[in-house]
């Protein structure tokens, strides 16, 4: 007998589904905003080579990279809490997205900063800027738009990468279709679902990432 | 009641890290095979294999791993078919290698300099004379450093498999973690274990990437 199959049952759970989504985009934003943040500071410190913490954050870098993500979420969410440090599944998700992204975009904003023409920096100097001026004005906006598109695609893999803290209970929208199968026992029409949710929230989230950089950066490198 | 001594946890580890590689290397080889299917089709002369693969690279890249896992491991019962958690995570990991092989290698086939092309195509060479003897030798070469970098990427892809019930380094890791209440000690050493598998991979691609990059500047 062939399988009939029910999306309707999936559907009936919308508001478990916009919630979810809503959810899942919070983590990417909050992640990418701190994330970024992280990454702007360990890249300087990489490419200018300011001791100690160049080290610090090389170290950092291949310890993220090199490591599953999902075992970095249980590292922080089962782990931390054994050193006496209480943290709940929100907040474990958050700081392990932002670590994680932290140590990517280190890497990916490094190699912008050091295509910086050496003339620029030269002719910044002769103008009396202070390090921290020049780092500002003259490095940073091109720096960051030269790698833009790989910001963007990170900031996606990592959104996609979240459905995994749904593992420890962050209700996202991995967690909102494991809740949904539950209830309907339609396993494969709401993983469908929510795949395609995926698909078009990596789309979406791509989009405003460059319409961003096009406002925030784009006009500061000219 | 904590009888399960510290050499009892790295001795399970280890277990789970040979299931751990077994995974990889098989969804690495696999997905390679497959890659070079994905490739051809996507850099193929006619645009309906190249629609079909972009397709299938954007569905890979655009979903997460969990949820292509997912719908194998649900889809596969649909059709009767009783699929195993290493059957679906071989699968699984096996189409998202192929997708992202794929598409690194035609990023290196395309690196391959136009020149290339039109001088072997005046010397009377077929389109596939022109692949085997001119293009693909050159874009391997190109392909080798970021081939070795995505393998750090499947290696840490298989911790996901560990969700659908696979018992790997991840699965191992959390049932021991439970079993003893030292999940600061157990996820340390599954951190530590998934670095020693990936920071070579990482390291000797950084050296492949500087090699290849040092030899074009003559």
């Amino acid at each position: 007998m062939a399988y009939a199959f029910d999306f309707s049952s999936v559907l009936e759970y919308r508001e478990a589904l916009v919630d979810g989504t809503l959810k899942t985009l919070g983590l990417t934003a909050i992640g990418a905003v701190f994330g970024l943040a992280i990454g702007i500071l360990g890249a300087v410190s990489r490419a200018w080579k300011l001791a100690p913490f160049d080290r610090i954050f090389a170290v950092y870098v291949e310890l993220i990279r090199n490591t599953p993500f999902l075992v970095q979420l249980f590292f922080i969410f089962f782990g931390l809490p054994s050193l006496g440090v209480q943290i709940n599944e929100w907040q474990a998700a958050i700081l392990a997205m932002v670590i994680n992204l932290g140590a990517y975009s280190t890497e990916i904003i490094r190699a912008g900063i050091e295509a910086t023409p050496k003339g620029q920096i030269e002719a910044a100097q002769s103008l009396a800027m202070t390090r921290a001026q020049l780092f500002r004005h003259v490095v940073l906006p091109p720096a960051l738009l030269k790698v833009w598109p790989s910001l963007c695609s990170q900031v996606v893999i990592v959104m996609l990468g979240s459905s995994v803290c749904s593992q420890i209970a962050a209700e996202e929208l991995t967690f909102a279709a494991n809740f949904i199968q539950s209830r309907n026992f339609r396993a494969f029409e709401t993983y469908f679902v929510v795949t395609g949710m995926y698909f078009l929230l990596a789309l979406a989230v791509r989009q405003v990432m460059i319409q961003a950089g096009q406002r925030l950066i784009a006009r500061r490198a000219k | 009641m904590n009888d399960i001594s510290t050499w009892d946890i790295a001795r399970n580890l280890l277990d789970g890290a040979l299931w751990t590689i077994g995974l990889s290397l098989t969804a690495f080889i696999l997905g390679g095979l497959a890659g070079l299917v994905v490739l051809f089709a996507r850099i193929a002369k006619s645009p309906l294999p190249r629609r079909l693969a972009q397709g299938y690279i954007e569905i890979f890249q655009g979903t997460p791993l969990l949820m292509q896992l997912f719908i194998i491991f649900f889809g596969g019962s649909l059709i009767g078919l009783e699929i195993s958690p290493w059957i679906a995570a071989a699968l699984g990991l096996t189409l998202f290698t192929s997708a992202y092989l794929g598409e690194i290698w035609r990023g290196c086939v395309e690196a391959v300099s136009k020149g290339q092309w039109e001088a072997s195509a005046s010397l009377a060479m077929t389109h596939v004379e022109q692949m085997r003897h001119v293009i693909l030798p050159q874009a391997l070469r190109i392909a080798i450093a970021p081939t070795v970098g995505f393998s750090v990427q499947v290696v840490k892809g298989t911790a996901v498999t560990s969700i659908i019930g696979f018992v790997e380094l991840t699965k191992t890791g959390s049932m021991l973690a439970n079993a003893t209440y030292q999940p600061f000690l157990v996820f340390g050493l599954v951190a530590l274990g998934y670095f020693a598998l990936c920071y070579p991979l990482s390291a000797y691609s950084r050296i492949l990437e500087r090699k290849i990059h040092g030899s074009r500047a003559h």
